[in-house]
């Protein structure tokens, strides 16, 4: 400091006319360097004196001046046990054909357990039924040979139908004609005081494992890993997702008998990701930690409230269901019988008629549209259309599928598509005048527009993943095969569903979902 | 519907005539967005491509063109001491603009497509867009005296090996239209040298020089402007005596802000009448093609922002040292000379070469701004250094995102 005031003194006297910059500089600089010098110092001997003391020290934070993160955050209310996530990044697309909030009249003729649905299945799973059997909800339909105690139930009583084989004789689906009056197989229901193999031994006989969804990788759930929390996100912000508070009318006390068995199958907490516009109808459930997130999609993703609450550490496993599968679960431990039914979303601007329908797991995509769409060239896709798969008219959802999308077919040219569009479409960017229209809904069409291109705009993806991951260099990770790169920058935080959302914006048309899962499928095999 | 059937019926076969093929397909998904479905990932996909987003780096670049253009023909009349306001001889400037621009445009797009057109027929892929932009910005960094064939081989250079042989579009490490100049540059550095070859039309920048008016001049504008009765190109046009036709810059080495001043006032420095490369002069139509793209976020407003804060550090750093006049020339007087505004809105900002992760795009800019500055001040040869700066940080910007993840993998491993 001496030294300083020296220097400044013989500055002041050099007599220079100009205004000098140059020893304004310096001295804010070293005034800068200095405060931060003692502030780091104080910081230090504040945390020396802390442990000596013995007071925990990774957990608190130490230091006079409070972190930009914790000075800014919005704390919820403390009394009511929720945190508060505010979520900068993301976009919503909003289309047209979202589900009218009334219940739509279609009976389920059919449904089909399809074994490809489950990620690490082997492709030909021992099948314990033939074409002509009867089954009742809850009967075991098929298993696998490396884990065979976990089984898969049918959710409905009825008459298997048929049994579909694609390439090498693996099983495509297994169809089942749904009963007109239901009937169930009788569980004997442990209680909840049992010890948690007792717990495990039961859902895995049941079919209720099948529900429960393993981070990372998004498999079947390891019955010797004990998961370190259980995370469950209530609300959905994927385009024409459906309202969860349509789902949850009558079925609390399933929902909190499903929290209470699955409190006892973790290490940690169950954790509820609630909407901050829309999470009434949640608050009220006890036996789990809720934090309530806001933002734009994919602020309702689990693997994002994942990141912001509990990220998965090292070598954890973590657990994530949907509501519907919580529900399941409550209902197979209040009366005792598996319960297949969900309550799935028909949307999309494709249809007439928009609404929710009172169904099965795996209900026929037919049964489900009633002939109600407005012409043939149309996409019917089980889930939202970021990371939904494509199905058949005939076809049938996927087992973790609520909603069933109906968008038109975009195959055809358009003169000086790229330059000056005629239709508006949904787009990030600021070339198009979208923003004179925020609350617009727009028709989507499946057409690319564009073609596939190298990686030339940066940043798009992470303006639009509110995780603190390097998406662009990950997916370069990726392709080049460094494991050691992948993992770690994070790839064993995202699943599909998280960057579905960077591969709409990206501007080279670059196929990320299935870039990330080859390099989850690569990390899985080492493991 | 007809139309288009028809276009379709004359494809030419891919295996048989494949460069017919590749530019039949260029053509065709210029005139018409691909009718290609999602197949496997999202169903819906974002309506902005990379057709578009290049094309909207060209549109921010067309106020420079245009006066770029007209201010060729300003320059050349100004050396002959005729039409000195801005606006008279309206006509014969923007016709001497044209006829100078016009082939050098036409030349950079001819030898530049024609070699991606053959690569990408060769590779069997689509002709990509990247050099939509190239080609647009490789005449806005020329001198308008340039030789075409001099142009033809720097494009050539620029496309081969700075691009294709890297791969192609979104591949290269360096920026293609810099490459073209630095080749310019290098390799023929006594067409560019020196005060001369910043004035169109003439073959030395001296008194008495006679203007070198071709057919174009004299037989068809002189035709057009005759039949309109508008004054016409006169063969004596001769550089006035004194006229060095020395750029801003130039005299800025020799005499700092004083001898600067001496020859072009603040407003006309801004506004952009002056000697120099054909696009980077008119600096209000840069800052709006700057603002225009980073508004619709097509270029990154960080990299602009932080090359602008590398350039002001430097020349604090700069004034303070003093040593020669052209080292106290403070950072609002470097902005009005040269192309440091037209290198932070166009080439610096190219995000393929740029750094792609944020904190790389604020490191990234800073670095260039202080570079460019330290060279164009203290460089001896050639005062200008936006270009030699930004291939310079081209080549470190994978090392600087490298050290970005390094940093985000430590934190993600000591989470652990």
């Amino acid at each position: 400091m001496i030294g300083l005031s020296a220097s400044l003194a013989v500055f002041g006297q050099s007599g220079s006319n100009s205004p000098n910059y140059f020893v304004s500089a310096v001295v804010g600089v070293s005034m800068f360097i200095g405060i931060w010098a003692l502030i780091t110092i104080t910081n230090n001997l504040l945390f020396m004196e802390a442990k000596k003391v013995g007071i925990d020290t990774s957990k608190n934070d130490f230091s006079i001046i409070p972190s930009v993160d914790a000075a800014f955050r919005k704390t919820g209310n403390e009394s009511s046990n929720a945190g508060f996530v505010r979520l900068n990044k993301g976009f919503d697309i909003k289309l047209a054909g979202k589900a009218k909030s009334v219940f739509l009249e279609r009976g389920t003729n059919r449904i089909a357990l399809k074994p490809t649905n489950f990620i690490g299945l082997s492709p030909i799973p021992k099948v314990e039924v033939v074409v002509g059997d009867s089954v009742k909800a809850g009967d075991v339909i098929f298993y696998d040979k490396k884990n065979p105690d976990v089984k898969f139930v049918s959710p409905v009583s009825g008459e298997v139908v048929a049994i579909n084989r694609g390439d090498k004789r693996a099983i495509a689906d297994i169809v089942i004609l749904v009963d007109r009056n239901q009937s169930y197989k009788t569980f004997n229901v442990p209680s909840l005081d049992a010890d948690r193999s007792t717990l495990v031994n039961f859902m895995m006989e049941s079919g209720a494992w099948t529900m429960i969804n393993q981070r990372p990788f998004d498999v079947i759930a390891d019955a010797n890993e004990i998961p370190s929390n259980i995370f469950i996100s209530t609300f959905d912000s994927a385009p024409l997702a459906p309202d969860n508070n349509m789902v949850i009318q009558g079925q609390q006390d399933a929902f909190q008998k499903g929290i209470d068995v699955l409190a006892k199958l973790t290490s940690g907490q169950v954790h509820l990701g609630l909407s901050a516009s829309a999470g009434k109808p949640f608050e009220g459930f006890t036996n789990v930690k809720k934090t309530v997130f806001s933002g734009k999609h994919p602020a309702g993703n689990v693997g994002v409230q994942i990141h912001h609450t509990a990220p998965i550490r090292g070598n954890a496993k973590v657990w994530t269901l949907g509501v519907q599968e919580v529900i399941s679960i409550g209902n197979l431990f209040l009366t005792g019988k598996f319960d297949g039914s969900r309550v799935v979303a028909v949307t999309g601007g494709e249809l007439s008629q928009t609404g929710y329908v009172r169904t099965y797991i795996g209900a026929c995509v037919a049964d489900l549209v009633a002939g109600d769409v407005k012409h043939d060239n149309v996409r019917y896709i089980s889930g939202d259309v970021l990371s939904g798969k494509q199905v058949d008219k005939e076809g049938f959802l996927d087992f973790r599928a609520d909603q069933l999308t109906v968008i038109k077919e975009g195959n055809e040219y358009e003169l000086f598509g790229w330059l000056l569009p005629l239709a508006p479409r949904p787009t990030i960017s600021g070339t198009f005048p979208n923003f004179l229209y925020p609350n617009y809904e727009f028709e989507a069409n499946t057409n690319t527009h564009g073609e596939q291109r190298a990686f030339v705009e940066s940043g798009q993806y992470e303006q639009v993943l509110p995780m603190d991951i390097y998406v662009q260099h990950l997916a370069k990770a990726v392709l080049a095969g460094d494991i050691e790169k992948m993992e770690g920058m994070g790839i064993n935080e995202l699943t599909e569903e998280d960057v579905a959302l960077c591969e709409f914006v990206c501007t080279s048309k670059i196929p990320l979902q299935s870039i990330i899962r080859q390099g989850l499928d690569t990390m899985r095999e080492q493991a | 519907m007809g139309l288009l059937n028809f276009i379709k019926k004359i494809e030419p076969d891919k295996k048989k005539s494949p460069l017919l093929h590749t530019a039949y397909d260029a053509f065709f998904t210029f005139a018409y967005a691909p009718n290609s479905v999602t197949k496997e990932g999202v169903h819906i996909r974002d309506g902005m491509d990379l057709k578009r987003l290049m094309v909207h780096v060209v549109l921010a670049m067309q106020l420079c063109y245009l006066f770029g253009t007209y201010n060729i023909g300003h320059q050349h009349f100004v050396a002959a001491g005729q039409y000195l306001g801005f606006m008279e001889g309206f006509h014969l400037k923007l016709a001497f603009g044209l006829i100078q621009l016009l082939p050098i445009f036409v030349v950079a797009h001819v030898v530049g497509l024609g070699i991606e057109f053959v690569v990408a027929s060769k590779k069997g892929h689509p002709v990509e867009e990247g050099f939509l932009v190239s080609g647009a910005l490789i005449p806005l960094i020329m001198p308008p005296d340039i030789p075409l064939w001099i142009l033809a081989l720097s494009v050539a250079f620029a496309v081969i090996i700075g691009k294709e042989a890297f791969g192609g579009t979104g591949m290269n490490i360096w920026n293609i239209a810099l490459l073209a100049r630095v080749f310019v540059f290098f390799a023929y550095p006594l067409t560019i040298a020196g005060d001369e070859v910043w004035i169109a039309g003439y073959e030395k920048i001296a008194g008495g020089q006679v203007a070198q008016y071709g057919w174009w001049h004299t037989g068809f504008f002189n035709s057009i402007f005759d039949a309109l009765g508008l004054p016409l190109f006169t063969a004596g046009t001769a550089v006035v005596d004194g006229y060095s036709g020395a750029t801003p810059l130039a005299l800025a080495y020799q005499g700092g802000w004083e001898k600067v001043t001496q020859s072009f006032s603040s407003s006309q420095l801004f506004w952009g009448a002056i000697p120099g490369s054909i696009g980077e002069t008119a600096k209000p139509l840069i800052i709006f093609g700057a603002i225009f793209l980073a508004v619709t976020k097509v270029a990154s407003w960080r990299i602009m922002l932080s090359m602008f804060g590398g350039l002001v550090f430097g020349t604090i750093i700069l004034n303070a040292w003093g040593a020669t006049p052209f080292m106290s020339i403070t950072w609002d007087q470097h902005l009005l000379m040269g192309s440091f505004l037209f290198a932070m809105a166009f080439m610096a900002t190219d995000p393929v070469t740029a750094s792609n992760t944020n904190t790389g795009k604020w490191i990234y800019g800073f670095l260039i701004g202080f570079t460019g500055i330290l060279i164009r001040v203290i460089n001896p040869a050639y005062p200008e250094g936006w270009m030699l700066a930004i291939l310079f940080v081209n080549t470190f910007s994978p090392t600087i995102d490298h050290y970005v993840v390094e940093a985000n993998i430590k934190k993600r491993l000591s989470n652990a």
